[in-house]
């Protein structure tokens, strides 16, 4: 299954339940605001970095762009553009999205 | 493959529905086909005609108004939360006694079965919203 998530995790707990119930093999996309998610050194980072361990993170290039992120995203978190998106929608059996 | 989307934000107000617009528009330019685009919540306020937002912005209406022209997308408006929020067609007016409508070229209004029948009839639902 893919997730998406589109609030940061600082202003709302959609990451963190997001992540509780991915399960292994499965891929999170961080859209909009959930590129704040992806970011280095932050108090929500130990836990994105836990759960690269069992699913697949990615976030959307022209949001980590638009915030200006794009050079402090974590190891391990694939950049994707629309058709990225587009292609992670196709590959998963069904899209979850974390409002 | 088939693709429904639904968008429960209005225009201009987080992301959803430019983040919305941008996937459909690389879905499509995959060659993927998107049997339908629901509006739902605030999201009906994207089909309203009335909208002028300054020129150095995108006109978030009139975009979708134009990929609905260019591929012929089937863009549904949930009537109920549109009765509520004052979107509605000529037909709406007239049954509801208003003096005008305002709903954008490429919309219609419709019930919430044409969420659920594109929810079946889609390979993947992707929701879009706040």
């Amino acid at each position: 299954m893919l997730h998406t998530v589109n609030k940061s995790p600082f202003e709302h707990g959609c990451l963190g339940e997001c992540l509780k119930f991915a399960r292994k093999g499965s891929a999170v996309l961080l859209i909009e605001d959930g590129v704040y998610g992806a970011a280095k050194g932050t108090a929500v980072s130990k836990q994105v970095e836990e759960a690269l361990k069992s699913v697949s993170i990615y976030a959307l290039r022209p949001d980590v762009e638009a915030r200006g992120m794009q050079h402090r995203v974590m190891d391990g978190i694939h950049l994707v553009d629309y058709g990225g998106f587009v292609d992670l929608v196709a590959e998963h059996d069904a899209v979850q999205s974390w409002l | 493959m088939k693709l429904g989307i639904l968008i429960s934000e209005g225009p201009y107000t987080h992301a959803a529905s430019d983040t919305a617009y941008q996937f459909v528009k690389a879905a499509l330019a995959k060659g993927h086909e998107v049997i339908r685009v629901f509006f739902y919540h605030d999201g009906v306020n994207n089909g309203t005609r009335l909208t002028v937002p300054p020129q150095d912005d995108r006109n978030i209406v009139q975009r979708w108004s134009e990929l609905a022209a260019q591929h012929k997308l089937d863009m549904v408006v949930c009537i109920a939360a549109a009765q509520r929020r004052g979107l509605m067609d000529a037909a709406e007016a007239k049954r509801n006694g208003k003096d005008a409508d305002n709903i954008a070229p490429g919309f219609r209004i419709s019930g919430l079965g044409q969420l659920i029948e594109a929810a079946i009839q889609a390979d993947r639902l992707v929701v879009f919203g706040d």
